[in-house]
Formats: C-alpha cells, structure tokens, sequence
C-alpha cells in the first residue's frame, strides 16, 4: 500500500509500481527488464544515462523518448506531441536541454543523458525546492519537462531575466496554464543556487 | 486495495450508520444525479494507525483541479488532526461506500462541502466517545485538538492512534447529528496545503496513466478511420502482423452509426487495434498499414457546409423558442437604435497534455482496468456492457491524469483497452497518439449567434433577440451544444427571445471546460460591449444598470436542454453576487481612470456559470500588424464564503484565464469529413512568453462554497476583445481571431 506524501512519494496501489520505484536507479544496468523486441540485429546501443551506464537492444533510429519510458522505465520524461512542439520530453544530453521524443538512440554516442529521475540524486535541485515550495504543478504532466528546460537555461544563465525565462522555456507548453508560477518558480531557484554558492 | 500494514488499524470494521448523501446536497445539485446517493460513513473514509498517521481516502479523480488535496482537507479540518499527519489515498471506484466519484462541472466543491466534513466531525465524535468511556467521562467534557482527545478537568488526554481500535467499535453516529466547528475555528481549510502528488511530480516518478506498469503488458496502437465512424474493408493485417514487435492485430468492427445526434458515449469507434511489445513498435507498424476505408456518410460534412447552413438557418424565422417574454419585435421597432450582430465561433479540441488511453488486464474472466476517467462510474458500465460481463468482474484503479478539462468525462479510450485486453487474454497498455487525440476528440462544438438589441432614447437597453445556431437532431442538441434559458442576459432586457435551430452533426461532440459557457459568454458579452457603446455608454455602468432591472424569473427544473449531458443553471444568477465581481474588478483594474490611447484598450466581462460568478478586465494592446499582447489581467471571483485551498485557488484561476487565451487561437476544421489539424503547430496553446500578469482577488459571500474548474475561465474572451475593441475600433465577431484579422503576438 503506498501513500501520496513527501516522506514516502510512491503514487499508486499496484504492488509492482514499488518495486519498479525502489530499483528505479539501477535495475536496468544489473539486472535487464524483461525485455521481449525482435530486434536483435544490431549490437545494444550504450547509453549513459544519470551517470549510469544503461545498454539499449534497439534500433539507433528508436527516439530516446520510447527507450527511456517503455525499455528503461524511466518514466518521469512524457510524450506530449511527439514532433518536438510541446517540450513534455525534454531532458539533458550532453547539458543541453533536447526533446528526446525527437532525438533518435543513434545520435547521442556518449554524451551524458541526465532525466528528472538524475536531476540530483534526492530530489533537492533549487529547482525541484522551488517548483515544490510554490507548488507550481496543476495535472503535473509538462513539469518533468519544464523543469528539465529551467535545468538548462540555469546552468548557461544563473541569474535569468523574465524574457531571458521566456525564451528558453517557450518551447515547453502547459496546457493547464502554470507558467506564472514557472517563471517565478526559476528566479526563486536561481536565487537559491546563488545563495548555495557564496555559502 | 490492498492492505499490506499489520499494523494498520482500521475503522472500517463497523457496519456504516451513516446517513443518505442527499440529505446534504441542495436540492438543486441533488437534482442531477440519476443514481440513488449512498450511504457515506467516517468508516470508509478515515484510517487511523496506532502511530497516530491518519490516511484518508480522495474519492475523486485527480486531473489537476486539486481533488485529492481539497475533499480531503474538509474531511481532516473536521477530524482535528494537523495535516501533516495526514497521507492521502487515492479510493478506488466504489460508488456504493464512497458517493459519487466525479469530477466535472465544477461539482466537487459543492457536492463534497458538506458530506465530507460531516464525515470528518463523525470520524471525530467515534474518537472522543472512545476516550469518554475509557476515561468514564462525559463525551461532552472532552475536546479534540491536533489529533489528540483532551479531557481538561483531568488533565487526561489520548492520541488519536491509541483510541483508534476502541473507536472502531463503536456505532458510528448519524452524518446530521455531528457538530460542525465554527469557521473561524479552521486551520486547514483555508490554509494552503501544497498538492499531495508535487513531490512526486518535480521528481519524475511514476504517477499518471501513461505510465502505468502491469507485469508483462503489451502496448497498443489504433488507426482509425480519417472520417468519423468510417469502417475497415479490408486492410494488409497480414504483412502488419509480421513487423517487428507485433503481436496481434485486430479490427474493431466498432457501434457507431453516423446520424445527426450522436450519444454522449456512442460505443467504440471502428479501427485497426496494432498490439506490440513496445508502443513504438506499434506505432512503427501502423505507418505500414495500408487500409481499404468505407467512410461512410460523414465523409460528406465540412465546415464550408456548416457555415452554409448556418447562414441559412439564420436567415429562416425560427419557430423554436426556448424563453420568450415581452414582445421582443414590437420592442425593437420602437427603439431609438437597433444593433445587429452575427457572432460565430469555432469547433475546439481539448488537447489534454496527457493524450487518451487506459491499461486493462483481463484475466481468468475478470478486469482489472487503470483509468483516467473523471466519470469512472459510466466507465465501469460501458466497459461491462460492451465485454458483456457483470460490473462486479471489473477493478477500477483510478490513475492521475495529465490533465482533462472535461474530455475524460467520456470513456471511449477505456472501453477500447479493456476490449483489447479481452480479446488478447493479457495485459495492454492503449496510448492515443497527439494526432489520434486531435481527430478523435469529441469537440466543444462550434455555434452562430444572431444578435438583435435595441436601445432607447435614454440609451437603456429595450430588447434583445438571440438566434442560436447549433448542431443536433429535432429532439437534441449536440453534447456540450445546448442552451439553457438562463443562459445570461436572459431575464435582464425588458423584451427577450432566445431562438434555437439546429442542423446536423455526425461528429462526437463534449464539455470542454465551462461547457456551452466557454462560448456564450463571449457572444453576450461582445454583444453587450456593443450596445453599451451604441448607447454611448460605458460598459460597466450599462451592465450594471441592466443587472439592477431584473424582468423575468427563471428557476431551476423548468427545462435543461443543454445537452444531453451538462446541466445548466444550477442555481438562478443573484444579480447581487454579478454585480459585487464586476465592481470589484473595476476597482482593482482602475477601470474607471483607464488611459484611452490608440493601440491600447481595457476590456471588461463577467459572467455566471457552474455556480461561480467571474469578472476579469484585460489591458490589451494591439500592434499595426495586428498582433495582439495581454499585457494583464484582473480577476474577481466570488465562490462563496470559502475558499478552501487558497494557494491552488489562485493557480486554478490563472489557469482558466489561460486556457481562454488558448481557445481564441484555435479552431477544429472539417474537409470532406476530415480533421484538418493534427498537433500544437495547428491547434495552438498559448506559450510562456505570451501569458499576461494575472492578478486574482476573492469577492466572499455568505453562500456556501462552490467549485472553481469552469467559472473562472469564460469571461477572459470577450474582456480580450472587448479590449481589442477599445485599441482598435475593430470587433472580434468570429473566433479563433484570425478569422477577425488578428493573431496573438
């Protein structure tokens, strides 16, 4: 039975979804999940993925996205639009902030892959604080990818003005209409990172 | 559910007392449920561990309106215990020990404001009778503070945890019979408790219906027809079997025979079902499927046709009136002016982020389904009557969802997974592309108003006559395309008529958020706009004289036409409660020392729906290209006499004020029975750097509280035009804007 809190975040009843939640950072390197493609012609794609090295038995045309979700159960990244328009799917490779439902297997050879689950490793990024403390998500469903722009613009542009925010987050849609609180959500992270630094 | 604590104590051993839901709904509301209410009891509701951690039980459906967080804190405001010793948990659908679980229509508010902190202050009375007789005290000595049972004069008290078993054998007293605490009294509701799932979410942990995980599931892909209930000839299933993944591919014959009304859940809609062990992979396969289509007759409908009819039905004296009084003729003749209008507007998507889909397990004759439904119950019928199999064989597990806005108040994704895991005797996981989302929504229907109002010498309003254009069959009208003879400003002009044609639709159609309302309010409120300043008066002082001369009563079960679905005038407009939104947003906007310059205008609306009064005034500025910027906007809202989570009150209403922007971009547009849009570059949503500052500011009366989803969103579109009118001199008579000449910057 899991409950919907901070101390234990596990979302939903069905047992497997624990241990789907508990294994999260490793099972896929130690221990493959069940994993039934046909596709066996070409060798495992290598991935590193949250500073873990996953091995993908997929053709390189296969978008990150699918991998992530459906092989690696990495289920945090969300498909939205599928053509790159919504943003829902972003995560980091290489540090920039990419639509993996657009970025094939094959094009990202060893550039680091960094998803919501690796934005840090207890889920305290100034970004994930701020989102949680101003409790910015309505259905939640674009935060993962929004966060993941914020992630990006903060690392090139610690101190971001409003249009410098609109800008690199124009790419990401929330159709509920959070985005007053996104904005405020970054400057508030982007004050927090600074004060982390001169401490 | 499953239990897996020992530890866990539970109050649900007890046989419910428990008192008729009904008993504590208005008649109003009580009025729209078909089903005889339950019993609801503190049982079913509350758990107390002996650690003292209470988890209680958020019977409606999650899609990011807050139910888990706000049916919940009335239950434990009640209770006295602090919520940060609460854990919620999301119930599985069972309408029989939890009521009714929807969430639609903005009903959530008032249909749980009672029922639930009654069930809360019973959860409470078990505890403290426990420690009375543990203490031999009277209960009336003892009170209740942050999860403890205080007994003053003997300096005793107990937690919550240690008393939990004894409680559990108690009667549980009767819902009517429990005390209320006083509101000044409350420390929850009213205090802004962050949403139960936010961690969750900024983490990226599993939470939402795609990313439901069942032990050797399949995925699931369907190529549907490009025209409405087009059915498969023949199709190349045997080379699409053979592609890499695949593992079954079948066709759905489906139920649906195209006619002018369709049902609100006309059955499934014909298709090619691709089965894969990814979904890629499915969705892979189906580009190499090739399929021989009888479209059928929907191939003949286009939006040309539409506006065709349109135009001639507008032309044809109406012979269908739903409210009439005054001589509405007579009285425009005799008016010093008369304003003629023709308003027009757009079918729209919902486009939830989320798109459609559901999981479902069929196994040794049972189902067990995770459902995104916000009304799982007609799921849980649909589901059994189409796999022809008792509601009793079926689990419903109730998912987050990534957003509904009334489209998961149908079913037809859940119904197609549960069919589909039937036939395949395993687990499937159906996903809906972003394209398939778009041509197989059941729209908010468009409509064409014909306008009539006359103005006086004195520049008062005489008389108002409105045509409505809409879609459907000689009984009904289309879902989400009905009117109700409430629908404002009815009853306010000394001569009134509201006409009704219709002409057919074979489309599925729905309730996109603030159905109906999310249009009517732009063409009354444009349309008022307009004979305000043909009486050369000013918007807000021409309503509010029109508000002060109520003319004709109109109450509640006189007739609700709208739809065959969405009930309309809950509760008749208190002209008082309209009145109070429009001048406090006035105040806060500085209405009435607004700079006129050219280029740049205010605009200002208000309006009344789903028991929510709204008004909202945008500072709009308009560039030679015509390119428009929302610079701000001002909202008043007046819900009642709480607002109970204040925090996502306000994300709620900054949300409605977006979505608005977003519908005046978009359109649904039909060529030989085809969907010409697929994705966001074509149905837009507003981005980041277009969203306005939003100020929200409460107007609290003493009605009881009443739900925020919908009224907060339609008065945005008419205060946006209203003030396009007053940059630009232009009106904004058809929606989306580009098809009145402007665009959004």
């Amino acid at each position: 039975m899991c409950f919907l809190d901070s101390r234990a975040p596990l979302p939903l009843e069905y047992e497997s979804w624990d241990l789907i939640n508990s294994g999260l950072k490793l099972v896929f390197v130690t221990d493959p999940l069940p994993f039934t493609g046909l596709w066996s012609e070409q060798m495992p794609i290598k991935l590193n993925i949250n500073n873990m090295a996953a091995s993908v038995d997929a053709p390189p045309d296969t978008p990150l996205l699918w991998a992530l979700r459906d092989i690696l159960n990495l289920k945090g990244s969300k498909y939205g639009c599928g053509i790159g328009l919504c943003g829902a799917c972003t995560v980091l490779v290489g540090g920039h902030a990419v639509r993996s439902c657009m970025t094939t297997l094959g094009s990202i050879g060893g550039q680091p892959i960094t998803t919501i689950e690796g934005l840090s490793p207890d889920g305290l990024h100034p970004l994930q604080l701020a989102w949680d403390a101003l409790d910015v998500p309505q259905c939640g469903y674009c935060q993962a990818g929004q966060i993941m722009s914020a992630a990006a613009l903060l690392a090139r542009t610690p101190h971001p003005t409003d249009a410098e925010i609109d800008t690199a987050m124009s790419g990401n849609l929330c159709r509920c209409g959070t985005y007053t609180r996104i904005r405020q959500a970054i400057h508030q992270a982007a004050e927090a990172g600074a004060a982390a630094r001169t401490t | 559910m499953r239990m897996n604590r020992r530890s866990f104590l539970q109050l649900t051993a007890l046989a419910g007392g428990g008192l008729a839901l009904d008993l504590y709904l208005s008649p109003l509301t009580a009025a729209q449920g078909p089903e005889t209410p339950p019993n609801l009891t503190p049982q079913a509701f509350i758990h107390i561990d002996p650690n003292g951690v209470v988890t209680i039980m958020a019977r409606a459906s999650e899609s990011g309106q807050g139910m888990r967080n706000m049916l919940p804190m009335l239950i434990a405001e009640e209770l006295d215990v602090d919520w940060k010793d609460v854990r919620i948990q999301q119930a599985e659908l069972n309408e029989k020990i939890y009521g009714r679980q929807f969430s639609g229509g903005s009903h959530n508010t008032p249909q749980g404001w009672e029922p639930m902190r009654r069930v809360g202050a019973a959860g409470r009375q078990l505890l403290v009778t426990a420690a009375s007789q543990t203490w031999s005290v009277p209960a009336e000595e003892c009170t209740t503070q942050s999860g403890r049972v205080l007994h003053a004069a003997s300096g005793r008290s107990a937690r919550y945890g240690e008393l939990a078993v004894k409680a559990a054998a108690l009667p549980a007293p009767a819902l009517n019979s429990v005390k209320l605490k006083d509101p000044k009294d409350y420390r929850i509701i009213g205090h802004s408790q962050r949403g139960v799932d936010t961690p969750a979410i900024v983490t990226g942990k599993p939470l939402f219906g795609i990313d439901v995980e069942v032990p050797g599931m399949m995925y699931a892909a369907i190529e549907k027809a490009p025209v409405f209930a087009g059915k498969v000839k023949s199709a190349n299933l045997d080379k699409v079997k053979m592609l890499p993944g695949v593992r079954h591919v079948l066709v759905i014959d489906g139920g649906i025979t195209p006619a002018a009304f369709t049902p609100w859940e006309p059955g499934m809609e014909p298709g090619i079902a691709i089965v894969a062990d990814t979904w890629w992979q499915a969705q892979q396969a189906r580009k190499q499927l090739k399929v021989d289509w009888d479209l059928g007759p929907a191939a003949t409908q286009s939006s040309e046709g539409f506006k065709k009819r349109a135009e001639e039905l507008l032309k044809t004296a109406p012979t269908n009136s739903l409210r009439k009084y005054g001589d509405v003729d007579a009285a425009l003749k005799a008016s010093a002016k008369v304003v003629e209008a023709t308003y027009e507007y757009p079918f729209i998507a919902h486009v939830t982020l989320e798109p459609q889909g559901a999981t479902a397990h069929w196994k040794d004759g049972k189902l067990e389904m995770w459902s995104t439904s916000t009304l799982p119950g007609n799921g849980l019928s649909l589901v059994a009557k189409t796999l022809g199999i008792q509601e009793s064989d079926i689990t419903t597990h109730m998912v987050r969802s990534g957003g509904s806005f009334g489209r998961r108040l149908q079913n037809d994704y859940l119904v197609e997974a549960g069919w589909l895991s039937k036939q395949i005797n395993a687990p499937v996981k159906l996903l809906w592309s972003r394209e398939d989302d778009i041509a197989h929504d059941p729209f908010r229907p468009g409509g064409t108003v014909g306008l009539k109002g006359g103005i006086d010498a004195q520049g008062k309003l005489t008389a108002w006559r409105h045509h409505f254009i809409t879609y459907g069959d000689e009984k009904n009208a289309t879902s989400g395309g009905g009117i109700g003879q409430d629908s404002y400003p009815a009853g306010f002009p000394p001569a009134y008529t509201l006409f009704i044609s219709k002409q057919p639709l074979m489309l599925r159609t729905g309730a996109l958020r603030a159905p109906g309302d999310n249009a009517y309010c732009w063409v009354a409120q444009s349309f008022l706009d307009e004979l305000a300043f043909a009486a050369g008066r000013d918007p807000l002082e021409f309503q509010l004289d029109l508000l002060g001369n109520k003319q004709s009563s109109w109450s509640f079960g006189e007739h609700d036409p709208v739809g065959d679905h969405e009930p309309s005038g809950q509760e008749v407009l208190i002209p008082e409660r309209f009145k109070g939104v429009l001048e406090l947003v006035a105040e806060k906007s500085g209405w009435a020392k607004r700079s006129k310059q050219p280029g740049r205008g205010m605009g200002i609306a208000a309006w009344f729906c789903h028991m929510g009064y709204f008004a909202e005034v945008a500072d709009v500025s308009v560039d030679a290209q015509n390119k428009v910027t929302v610079h701000r906007v001002w909202a008043a809202g007046d819900v009642g006499s709480q607002i109970i989570n204040p925090d996502a009150a306000e994300n709620m209403a900054h949300g409605g004020v977006i979505e608005g922007l977003s519908h005046m971009g978009q359109e649904i547009t039909l060529v030989d029975g085809r969907i010409q849009q697929s994705n966001f570059h074509n149905h837009p949503l507003m981005r980041m750097r277009q969203t306005p500052k939003i100020e929200v500011y409460w107007r609290k009366t003493d009605y009881a509280p009443t739900g925020l989803g919908e009224p907060t969103l339609p008065p945005i579109l008419p205060a946006v035009c209203n003030g396009i009118f007053a940059a630009t001199g232009t009106r904004v008579r058809t929606l989306p804007l580009k098809q009145s000449g402007f665009g959004w910057a």
